[in-house]
């Protein structure tokens, strides 16, 4: 065993898998949106719908692009890094992620060409349908991966013989209640990354006083969604947390950074966790029975502090401690401006009010950092196991990588990753910058068979200002 | 249940090879591409279905864990390199699609990224498949040829060889789909690319008579498996006929016929072995109730489900691209 080539493995996981989730955090939700705005148009006939609907679906397309290629690799990273894991729980990840890609990846692939490729091609009707399968694949997607996920967290419905995980229950597996707080958990941070993304370009849009019509349907469904969907996300976030106290002290007792249990426990607000000397510097608390209430809905609950957990099965505290009040950060941050926001605009104020517009623009990372912190979280505060309580993370790993091979993968994965994110973040912005206008392609009742789409390659940046007709 | 899904990952295998064979064959083609016109023709005549091809490989990679989870945890880290290489280069030809047409100063880097990565994405597998063949030192159930054990000359040899026949499928596609210049170009391109491919099969299989690899005993064995030569040379007639008379259709069909006579020997030589001379399919297969669980819902549902979709993609955007305005 290479602990080297452990280090730099878990580096290059844990980079691109947090790579990857950026996107189908973001196509997810957006992918709903357009399904939503391509209906609204086809039922009201709004002009504006379709304008809306052309432009984010460009920016679908680059995102998903980045997707799917990172997702491929995750695909192969499990064998080539993990092999002891892949053995070990093949019998039952496998027929996970075989799940994933059949019902979720052919159907994204096959529609997401009808979607770009196909508008003149084929019935309005048709074309709908498409947009709702791809919108449905994504979900299948996040379904299955959450499932698989879980099962990581909290293994459940299977027998260890000889050294493998050998199921025998699945509905054990798929309907644990871990798998159904934690699928919502996910599916609501992408609908609310959508939503905030989608937002924040009309507030921009709005401040340049630009292409008003589009920005503020933008702006009024993404924060009026958002203001929806945050209590109902806080409520499945707090769901989350009764399966982590239940099931995986040591990942409660590292998010409060508690050292010792207690009965009925305090809550830790803020603090610098010191593991040398197990206790919390310049901490900020709550007295008992806080830690109880909000742990586990209880005055005098017990809590389990790190001196009933040996040491060796201890996650690293600060990650856990600190990406969760990273997370619940953005989510109040974000629960603020979708209620202010949404309360304005039903007085009628919101697009007159600059500050809450600059506010709602720059907010667009939250969703992002809330999503990948509430992953470091869960994944991060997993350890030191990668099946909870049964393979240990340093005995996961193909047992010959080599401590150069896995620094050639990281570095080559960087360096690509870096670019591609690069150029994708340099193209999404054009396409933000240059705003839902340009040629629209005729109406689909009357596209021409077996032509295909003459859709826009216009250069987003030129061109600005233009304004739909009958607005 | 072992056989049905054994059955499953040679067809997923099969589609991937003849289905992202040729978009793969058309990136490489697209780096000999002289002008811009050209490029955005060939990138058109895949862009709409590269996607779903491409999904094919990851169907390979899924049922490969889930039903021979064993063979799965072998492979890929004793491929761990090649892996790499394969990856970054289909990561670099997938953005290609999406980004090139929205590149002002970079498309130059979008065009170079898109035909390297599919010449990279082929030579790893033509690579892989010669150093299955040529078999990989495993002991224990255990690769232990290091970081660099599956390299080879012929190995090298097969990777060449899948870049050839990856590019005629490829000028195949063209010609099926396009008109004009890019047309007449592949049309030229094909009996090139043909006799280079013929050629390098004669090569592997002089290569693998005179290392005397364990395979070719199979063939000495099992004589009915000369049926499959007999196909591809009875399609190698044919494209040769269809290029003569420059039959727009044919000629993709043929290759591909080619392509699967070829698998099948291959496929049939390895059985029952799944890593030829180390693990065979029964070792290999994961227990029965992931099988099950696989084939009640996935194999027997989803998978026909998955052959539709393909389907659709394909008729929804069949005939001929037209040069102009395809992009988005």
């Amino acid at each position: 065993m290479d602990l080297t080539a452990l280090l730099l493995s878990r580096l290059q996981f844990a980079f691109t898998v947090s790579f990857h989730i950026i996107f189908p955090s973001f196509t997810i939700g957006l992918a709903a949106w357009l399904t939503v705005l391509e209906a609204l148009h086809l039922a009201t006939g709004r002009p504006a719908y379709r304008m809306v609907f052309e432009f984010w679906l460009k920016i679908f397309g680059v995102a998903f692009g980045l997707g799917v290629v990172s997702g491929i690799v995750m695909a192969f990273e499990f064998g080539t890094n993990w092999s002891v894991l892949s053995k070990m729980s093949g019998p039952i990840q496998g027929p996970l992620l075989s799940y994933e890609t059949f019902t979720a990846f052919m159907l994204e692939a096959t529609f997401f060409g009808v979607l770009i490729f196909g508008r003149s091609r084929v019935p309005a009707w048709f074309y709908l349908f498409s947009t709702a399968m791809v919108a449905l694949g994504t979900t299948f997607s996040a379904f299955w991966i959450m499932v698989n996920n879980s099962w990581m967290q909290v293994p459940v419905g299977y027998v260890m013989d000889h050294g493998v995980a050998v199921p025998n229950d699945w509905v054990k597996i798929i309907f644990s209640p871990v798998v159904w707080v934690r699928f919502p958990h996910m599916l609501l941070a992408a609908y609310l990354t959508g939503a905030f993304c989608v937002a924040a370009t009309g507030a921009w849009y709005m401040l340049r006083g630009r292409s008003v019509a589009e920005a503020g349907i933008m702006l009024r469904m993404g924060l009026w969604l958002a203001a929806v969907l945050i209590p109902v996300q806080l409520i499945f976030g707090h769901f989350n947390g009764e399966y982590v106290v239940h099931y995986q002290p040591s990942k409660m007792a590292a998010i409060e950074a508690r050292w010792h249990s207690e009965k009925p426990a305090g809550e830790v607000l803020l603090a610098w966790p010191d593991v040398t000397q197990r206790r919390n510097l310049f901490a900020v608390t709550l007295p008992a029975p806080f830690g109880s209430l909000i742990d586990s809905d209880s005055l005098d609950a017990a809590e389990v502090g790190f001196d009933s957990i040996p040491q060796s099965d201890w996650p690293p505290v600060a990650i856990p401690f600190f990406s969760f009040r990273i997370m619940v950060g953005c989510g109040i941050a974000m629960l603020a401006l979708a209620w202010i926001g949404s309360y304005l605009n039903a007085k009628g104020r919101l697009d007159q009010n600059r500050i809450l517009l600059w506010l709602t623009f720059c907010s667009f990372p939250l969703p992002f950092i809330a999503t990948l912190t509430g992953w470091f979280t869960a994944e991060v505060g997993r350890q030191p196991w990668t099946v909870y309580g049964v393979l240990r993370t340093a005995d996961a790993m193909t047992p010959f990588l080599t401590t150069r091979a896995a620094t050639i993968s990281l570095v080559v994965f960087c360096a690509v990753y870096v670019f591609i994110f690069a150029f994708g973040t340099l193209y999404i912005y054009r396409l933000l910058r240059g705003g839902p206008v340009g040629p629209l392609v005729l109406p689909p009742s009357a596209a021409v068979p077996n032509r295909p789409m003459s859709l826009a390659d216009q250069r987003p940046a030129s061109g600005l200002g233009h304004h739909v007709p009958g607005e | 249940m072992v056989t049905y899904w054994a059955l499953l990952l040679a067809v997923s295998i099969l589609l991937y090879v003849l289905l992202d064979g040729f978009d793969l064959g058309v990136g490489m083609l697209f780096g000999l591409a002289r002008s811009d016109e050209r490029r955005d023709a060939m990138l058109s005549a895949v862009a709409p279905i590269w996607d779903g091809n491409e999904t094919w490989l990851v169907v390979t990679g899924v049922i490969l864990w889930g039903a021979f989870p064993v063979v799965y945890a072998t492979l890929l880290p004793a491929f761990y390199l090649p892996l790499l290489v394969m990856l970054a280069g289909l990561i670099l030809r997938g953005v290609a699609f999406e980004f090139r047409h929205k590149a002002e100063w970079a498309r130059r880097v979008w065009d170079w990224s898109f035909a390297g990565g599919s010449f990279a994405a082929t030579f790893i597998q033509g690579v892989t498949v010669g150093a299955l063949v040529e078999g990989l030192p495993i002991e224990n159930g255990q690769y232990t040829g290091g970081d660099f054990g599956w390299f080879s000359p012929f190995a090298a040899l097969c990777g060449v060889a899948l870049c050839l026949g990856y590019a005629l499928l490829g000028a195949c596609w063209l010609v099926k789909k396009c008109e004009t210049e890019v047309r007449d170009i592949a049309w030229r391109q094909i009996p090139f690319l043909a006799v280079g491919v013929l050629a390098s099969l004669v090569i592997v299989f002089i290569f693998a008579l005179a290392e005397n690899l364990p395979l070719v005993h199979r063939w000495i064995e099992r004589p009915y498996l000369f049926v499959f030569p007999a196909i591809g040379a009875a399609a190698a007639v044919v494209l040769a006929d269809s290029v003569r008379r420059r039959r727009d259709a044919w000629p993709f069909y043929m290759v591909a016929l080619i392509f699967a006579s070829a698998f099948g020997t291959l496929a049939i030589s390895f059985w029952p072995y799944m890593i030829p001379g180390a693990i065979t399919i029964d070792e290999a297969a994961a227990p029965h109730s992931s099988l099950t669980f696989m084939f009640w819902g996935a194999g027997l549902f989803v998978f026909p489900l998955m052959l539709i979709y393909t389907v659709i993609s394909y008729h929804v955007f069949r005939g001929k691209v037209r040069t102009t305005a395809s992009n988005y």
